[in-house]
């Protein structure tokens, strides 16, 4: 007996043996649950296995911007359509409430009492209210736009309906690829360009116009190369022909409602970060680079920004992560998802509710994963190198 | 550690090992019974807050038989999509909720249908104002479709069958459907004809609404159960015979009274005078007596909910007995 305890009175062995003990139990309770699905599932004579993704899929998809989808297609494509779909929303959500974000952070510290209430009201309102009731509020305000055959018409071009914003789709002829080859280099000399201004800034101290040559490489050489071509590039224009517009460019209002809930209500909390980054760098550093003479501008651009950044960048990544797991609301208004399409009619089809949600999970994870693997890097290329 | 053990064991045993269902049923006093989010005519509540129509008929006749008492159900709304994971984890103990009986359902899901409460088909409802006057004319239109249900798939093959193209609008509910097709954001809604009869009655002015003739599908909507329980599908599947053939044999609500002393020997099986057939299900031996008693018979559940005299204006059509014409058919009580 004696004996016993003093074995459990040694600290190493006690943390051990404790260790071992959650380590056990954790995996007899996940053995626990893995057991009894495979049994019910067995006894209820439900279909497993992963053979499902290559039947056809039977219905049809009707958003599917990059991919041509028809209902013979199999699941599988319908997971791919849902994938890009998901992208899609999330990445041009995140560029929208990051912009967005930034400028109300800054305008919220603004010394006009106007403006920066505004902001602080947009904050409260948009951050307090649930994102689905947004998702659904600009959903319904966009149904209720005119019907499509009294489409408001735009500048001749453009004409919106509750059906969506069609506009004209560019077709690119030969020739058009040496414009695009000519924007590559340009894109690649102006980064160039870039570099070895700062060089030489450093250097000598001499400035030079890295944004005004920049542009010009960028628009200008393409644009006379593109006339010089012969113009290579004619737009298709929607036309309204029996029940709908053919033709064009459409944007679905269920993308919509998606992209303006997803990056309005991401903003709100963006630009709180932003607020709190650029509070956080003292004072005293906007006073200094005042005092050697720095233009306004300037002094936000390369003095508080560059400081700020090393609070913001951490949490903003988890905005992003959240404005990326937010968009499997898309649900609710029949935004073809990864979850509506794939996690959804796909599961319900076949029926094969694990599998379904094992892939779309892992899905989610696997695109967290990537923001957060980008994101740490960029936020280690702009925290304070120590010499 | 035998107590670990022991306790390890009755934790096991309720995880993985199902009393019957009947029993379970039994136990907590009253039937759960799956419905739609609402659907005027088969599962809806009406002005009282009661769910009423030939569905929520269908999951009453089923407490009756257990419990002697319509009230004991407790109704519990699902979507397409949600019903079925909603009955596969025991949520419910039944679905009665215009579910088409297939073969995928029946086998690859681990469900059983047991019978046949509404013969119904697939059709499309525009408004009349659109100026079509069949399914073939409507090529590139947008589609309101419920998701997850077979009237999708239908759907699909109809369009590539005539070589048209469409937009599909997917939603979740009949609401969302509604609001969809009167907002305009689709021209055609499609669901079970049934449903669109439905649909046009709660619109806001039927008489705009144009439902079209095309049938293009077969759906058979039934009451389903677990797959393996055959004692709690014997159960299911006797209260909805019992209910056709008391139509069959001419016993109503009104005269189950008199007809126990009838002296047609299968009206005296089917209120329980003669034989035992409640105690092999397991049940009071009056349990079809008292189904037709509180219920009615499928006729008198059918012409309140969905016939020429409600909203809904569904006439027998297949859904007529097979001595007047339709195909409904129950198999003898004996």
């Amino acid at each position: 007996m004696r004996s016993n305890l003093g074995f459990f009175s040694d600290e190493k062995f006690r943390s051990i043996f404790f260790q071992t003990l959650v380590v056990g139990l954790f995996a007899l309770g996940l053995f626990f649950i893995i057991s009894t699905t495979s049994y019910n599932l067995e006894k209820r004579n439900i279909a497993t296995g992963w053979s499902f993704l290559q039947n056809p899929a039977g219905f049809d998809i009707s958003f599917s911007p990059f991919l041509e989808f028809k209902s013979t297609d199999t699941h599988l494509k319908v997971y791919f359509v849902g994938v890009l779909n998901t992208l899609l929303v999330s990445i041009t959500g995140c560029i929208a409430a990051t912009i967005l974000g930034f400028i109300l952070g800054i305008v919220r510290l603004s010394s006009n009492w106007l403006l920066s209430r505004l902001v602080y009201i947009y904050v409260e309102f948009s951050r307090n209210v649930p994102l689905l009731l947004q998702i659904i509020l600009w959903y319904s305000i966009l149904i209720q736009l005119p019907r499509v055959k009294q489409s408001l018409q735009v500048l001749d071009v453009f004409y919106i309906s509750n059906r969506g914003l069609y506009s004209p789709r560019p077709i690119f002829e030969s020739g058009f690829s040496y414009v695009l080859i000519a924007i590559v280099l340009a894109l690649i000399s102006s980064f160039l360009i870039n570099r070895w201004a700062k060089k030489r800034q450093d250097k000598t101290g001499q400035q030079f116009p890295v944004l005004s040559s920049s542009i010009g490489l960028i628009f200008i050489v393409p644009l006379i190369l593109f006339f010089i071509l012969g113009s290579p590039l004619s737009f298709e224009h929607p036309e309204l022909k029996g029940f709908n517009f053919k033709g064009g460019l459409v944007i679905r209002p269920e993308f919509i409602a998606m992209f303006l809930a997803l990056s309005i209500y991401t903003a709100a909390f963006i630009s709180e970060i932003v607020r709190a980054g650029i509070m956080s760098v003292s004072k005293g550093q906007r006073e200094a680079s005042a005092a050697i003479g720095l233009k306004q501008t300037w002094i936000m651009r390369l003095i508080i920004i560059p400081q700020a950044l090393r609070v913001i960048v951490p949490p903003l990544t988890s905005q992003y992560l959240n404005l990326t797991k937010n968009s499997s609301l898309g649900i609710a208004v029949g935004y073809a998802d990864l979850v509506h399409g794939f996690g959804g009619i796909s599961l319900n089809q076949t029926g094969q509710a694990i599998e379904c949600m094992a892939i779309v999970m892992a899905t989610y994870l696997s695109i967290s994963l990537t923001i957060s693997f980008f994101m740490n890097i960029y936020n280690r290329s702009i925290q304070f190198k120590e010499k | 550690m035998k107590k670990l053990l022991s306790i390890f064991a009755v934790v096991a045993f309720a995880f993985s090992a199902h009393a019957g269902t009947l029993d379970d049923v039994k136990n907590r006093g009253f039937l759960k019974c799956g419905v739609t989010t609402g659907l005027a005519g088969f599962a809806a509540p009406d002005d009282s807050g009661e769910w009423a129509g030939l569905d929520a008929d269908m999951c009453r006749a089923v407490a009756v038989a257990v419990f002697g008492d319509r009230s004991k159900v407790e109704f519990i709304t699902t979507t397409g999509k949600s019903r079925f994971p909603t009955l596969a984890s025991g949520e419910v103990d039944m679905l009665a909720r215009n579910t088409t009986w297939t073969i995928s359902r029946d086998v690859n899901l681990g469900f059983e249908f047991v019978g046949v409460n509404f013969y119904d088909g697939q059709g499309f409802m525009v408004p009349s104002a659109l100026g079509v006057s069949s399914a073939t004319e409507l090529d590139g239109a947008t589609v309101c479709i419920q998701t997850g249900t077979t009237t999708e798939l239908n759907l699909a093959d109809f369009f590539r069958l005539n070589g048209i193209s469409y937009e599909a609008l997917p939603i979740e509910t009949n609401d969302e459907g509604k609001e969809n097709l009167f907002a305009g954001r689709c021209d055609v809604y499609t669901t079970d004809a049934s449903g669109l009869s439905s649909t046009r009655a709660a619109a806001p002015n039927p008489n705009k609404w144009l439902v079209l003739p095309e049938i293009i599908s077969k759906e058979p909507l039934g009451p389903l159960v677990r797959h393996g329980d055959h004692q709690w599908g014997d159960v299911v599947r006797w209260s909805l015979n019992a209910m056709i053939i008391a139509e069959e044999l001419g016993v109503t609500s009104e005269n189950v009274d008199a007809q126990k002393s009838s002296n047609v020997p299968e009206v005296l099986r089917l209120l329980g005078v003669e034989g035992n057939y409640g105690e092999m299900l397991e049940l009071s031996n009056d349990w079809a007596y008292q189904i037709i008693k509180q219920i009615g018979n499928y006729s008198e559940s059918y012409e309140a909910n969905v016939g020429p005299d409600t909203p809904l204006e569904i006439a027998r059509g297949l859904n007529a007995l097979w001595t007047q014409g339709g195909i409904l058919y129950a198999p003898p009580f004996r």
